[in-house]
């Protein structure tokens, strides 16, 4: 017997006690899925979460979003920028017109990544109650390592695209992996770390600053 | 509760890999001999009480996260709403594991990964040993003035690797693999071994780390500044400096995963620091070691984890990054993913009815944090990977009953009740202590009758082990048991100590600083000083 066959041999053997019926009739799970935790307050504690985490939150409307894009990479003297394919023309222009260095994802080797210094993205969901950002990567947040290798991240995110909590957060992203199997990365906060004497440090691998641009109209 | 007693036929863990000891070692050697060979707990207790600096460490480390922790989950009005689905779910998933594993291969296999199972730990290693040869055939080894580079891998933190000792696998086939969240280098660089499931490291002080780092660094790498300091801040930041060399090389990763959904062959890894999103996403080659038990029926049951996980493990209302994934992804990411299912004795724990509650664990750590044993013991006491209350079930039901260490496991508790109470998928830690406790008694009367002439208990264990058997078999002789040690302790005026206990207890509460007022049981005292776990 192969390796596979055995191991779902022993698995059976030791179920005998499991009768044959479907799963969810053998042990029924009360959990209420993809429901919304509130409906009111949903912006302002969003911000407030987030920013417990030390990451800065700025409100925007849709014209002002070049503008604090620009302002913050300035504000943390950033010099080189990485921008994903897909993203907004509006917010490329007003980089391009700027005094940083624009680099396209061509795409960018390791050691260029890590020589850039900031990258600009767009976003998937955000979860209010967590302050989590989801990523799925499409073309207006580009590929992984583009929001994980410079030290820091500009995302902008739009007042529809933040929901209450997980679930609907969950709910939300779900087609991406059900449909187009794209990856999903979750963000909450900078990369920290508590592995010395549980002493919270931020900044440990992934960019040390986030900066959240939440757009409302 | 019924004692049911069956001997399953399914074998148990199998033996570690073989441990390379020879000149030209890549990684820094973790201490000679193997865990299952540790004295009994009794024993190794003792020794870690002497470790005056660890025990103030620990202390300060489990205070700070059970109040952390409290916080966190006081937020939630449904917290027991979510336990209640999380045990239910993964009841629902290990009740029918065989279907929903092979949904999850079905799966994996049509978003493009490779699927390999193994029965035992040195299947897996042999099975990653030559993927990652495979992947590494073409590349050159050479020298870089601090050390070889070429055959090497870097890791994600995962129990799993752990429990198949799978970094000592690859360095006896000279590959050496590069644990990169900062407890496990502290660890690694340490020649240490981890002691606690999230902060493998929490034995260790600012001052153990810095002199670890400026000592080990140079060795292996990128040397720390000469003039690092113990600043937590600097000391992650010369990790951060270390393991980025690494980072931006590393032509293959190594994975495990916190959750492997079925209906869609995800993967998902939990993490913080960032070093999991650079394994996962830098190299071109991924191998992702799952347990069997990891599976969940599908993709929405995340919203039930991704609430209980983070705040019953880092206390927080989320960790920094969590990534998953489903096959490769063209121009993101690892061009290819192969994903080793792990058996390693979960099919033996899955056929005891009453056992295999342990399986549903997702690794959080509370139960190890409100652990009054483990405080103040520290995680190398129990000599396996996995210490604290539920490693004291699932080492022994994974690994089998016949070594010292893992006959003395169930017994390494106060039998006090906080971890149950913290569990998020409600596993009843103290029931099972005490089932694995007359699963020992068994074991051994099998043994004794086996070898006629040999007198029951004969093998080092004390003499008092029947009494405290019989006593420990129910929790409510053991309740009593203990709220006399509270009165007699009043009686004798020993205000501020706990003790004299019973074997176990005795061996490490003997003049050791338990403090509790006197009018009150162990009991009684701990769950007013832990607050009562969980809402
Ligand atoms: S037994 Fe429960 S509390 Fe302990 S690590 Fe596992 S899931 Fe967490």
């Amino acid at each position: 017997m192969n390796a596979r066959e055995e191991i779902l041999t022993r698995i059976r053997t030791a179920l005998q006690d499991v009768p044959e019926v479907a799963p969810e009739v053998d042990v029924p799970v009360e959990w209420e899925y993809h429901r919304a935790t509130r409906t009111e307050g949903v912006l302002d504690l969003f911000v407030e979460r987030v920013e417990d985490y030390k990451a800065a939150v700025v409100r925007a409307n849709s014209g002002e979003v070049p503008g604090r894009i620009v302002e913050a990479l300035n504000a943390h003297d950033v010099h080189s920028v990485v921008l994903p394919a897909g993203l907004d023309p509006t917010w490329r222009a007003a980089l391009e017109a700027s005094e940083i260095e624009v680099r396209d994802d061509t795409p960018l080797d390791r050691a260029q990544l890590d020589t850039t210094d900031a990258v600009v993205t767009a976003a998937c969901v955000g979860a209010a109650e967590t302050g989590t950002i989801f990523l799925d990567h499409r073309p207006d947040q580009g590929r992984r390592a583009l929001t994980l290798v410079p030290d820091m991240h500009v995302c902008v995110i739009r007042a529809d695209q933040v929901v209450s909590d997980v679930p609907e957060a969950i709910t939300r992203v779900a087609p991406s992996v059900r449909e187009n199997q794209l990856p999903v990365t979750m963000i909450s906060g900078g990369s920290a770390t508590s592995d010395i004497e549980l002493s919270r440090v931020e900044g440990v691998h992934g960019p040390r600053t986030l900066h959240v641009v939440l757009v409302q109209d | 509760m019924t004692l049911v007693h069956r001997q399953s036929t399914i074998p148990v863990a199998g033996p570690p890999a073989p441990r390379y000891e020879g000149p030209n070692r890549r990684t820094p050697a973790p201490p000679a001999g193997e865990l299952v060979d540790s004295p009994g707990f009794p024993t190794a207790a003792r020794r870690e009480l002497d470790l005056p600096v660890q025990r103030g460490n620990l202390h300060q480390a489990m205070t700070t996260i059970r109040t952390k922790r409290q916080q966190c989950v006081s937020e939630l009005d449904h917290w027991e709403e979510l336990r209640l689905a999380g045990e239910a779910i993964k009841n629902r998933t290990l009740r029918h594991l065989d279907s929903y594993l092979v949904q999850l291969e079905e799966n994996l296999t049509a978003a493009g990964a490779t699927v390999h199972w193994a029965r035992d730990a040195a299947e897996a290693n042999r099975i990653i040993t030559g993927l990652v040869k495979e992947a590494l055939a073409d590349e050159e080894v050479h020298y870089d003035g601090t050390g070889v580079v070429g055959d090497e891998v870097v890791k994600v933190k995962s129990m799993v690797t752990q429990e198949i000792d799978m970094n000592e696998a690859l360095e006896a086939a000279g590959v050496a693999a590069w644990e990169t969240d900062l407890a496990e280098i502290i660890v690694q660089l340490g020649h240490d071994r981890p002691s606690h499931f999230l902060v493998p490291a929490i034995h260790r002080n600012r001052a153990e780390v810095r002199e670890i780092f400026l000592a080990e660094m140079g060795t292996y790498g990128k040397p720390a500044p000469p003039d690092l300091d113990s600043e937590p801040r600097n000391l992650a930041g010369a990790a951060r400096l270390h393991l980025r060399e690494k980072f931006l090389r590393a032509k293959v990763g190594i994975s495990g995963a916190n959750f492997a959904v079925a209906d869609t062959g995800t993967l998902v890894v939990v993490e913080s620091e960032g070093n999991g999103r650079m394994c996962l996403t830098l190299p071109q080659t991924l191998i992702s070691v799952v347990g069997v038990e990891k599976v969940l029926p599908t993709f929405d049951d995340l919203e039930v984890f991704l609430q209980l996980l983070p705040r019953s493990s880092t206390a927080e209302r989320m960790n920094p990054y969590t990534s998953m994934w489903t096959g490769p992804t063209g121009g993101d990411g690892p061009e290819k993913m192969h994903v080793v299912l792990l058996d390693n004795g979960r099919s033996r724990v899955l056929a005891d009815r009453i056992g295999r509650e342990a399986l549903r664990c997702i690794r959080c750590s509370a139960c190890l944090n409100v652990c009054p044993v483990y405080e103040k013991v520290g995680g190398h006491a129990y000599g396996s990977v996995y210490p604290g209350p539920i490693g004291s079930i699932l080492t022994p039901q994974l690994r089998g009953t016949t070594s010292a260490v893992d006959r003395s496991l169930p017994f390494a508790s106060s039998l006090c009740g906080a971890c149950f109470e913290v569990c998020p998928v409600r596993i009843p830690i103290p029931e099972l202590l005490v089932y694995m406790r007359n699963q020992v008694v068994e074991s051994k009367k099998a043994e004794a009758k086996s070898k006629p002439g040999m007198p029951f208990l004969a093998h080092g264990e004390p003499a008092a082990m029947t009494g405290a058997a019989w006593m420990m078999a129910d929790s409510r002789r053991w309740s009593a048991a203990t709220k006399g040690v509270g009165l007699s302790g009043r009686i004798l005026g020993k205000a501020d100590h706990l003790g004299p206990m019973p074997w176990p207890l005795s061996k490490w509460t003997n003049a050791r600083d338990v403090p509790i007022p006197p009018q009150e049981s162990f009991r009684s005292w701990y769950k007013r000083e832990r607050g009562g776990g969980s809402r």
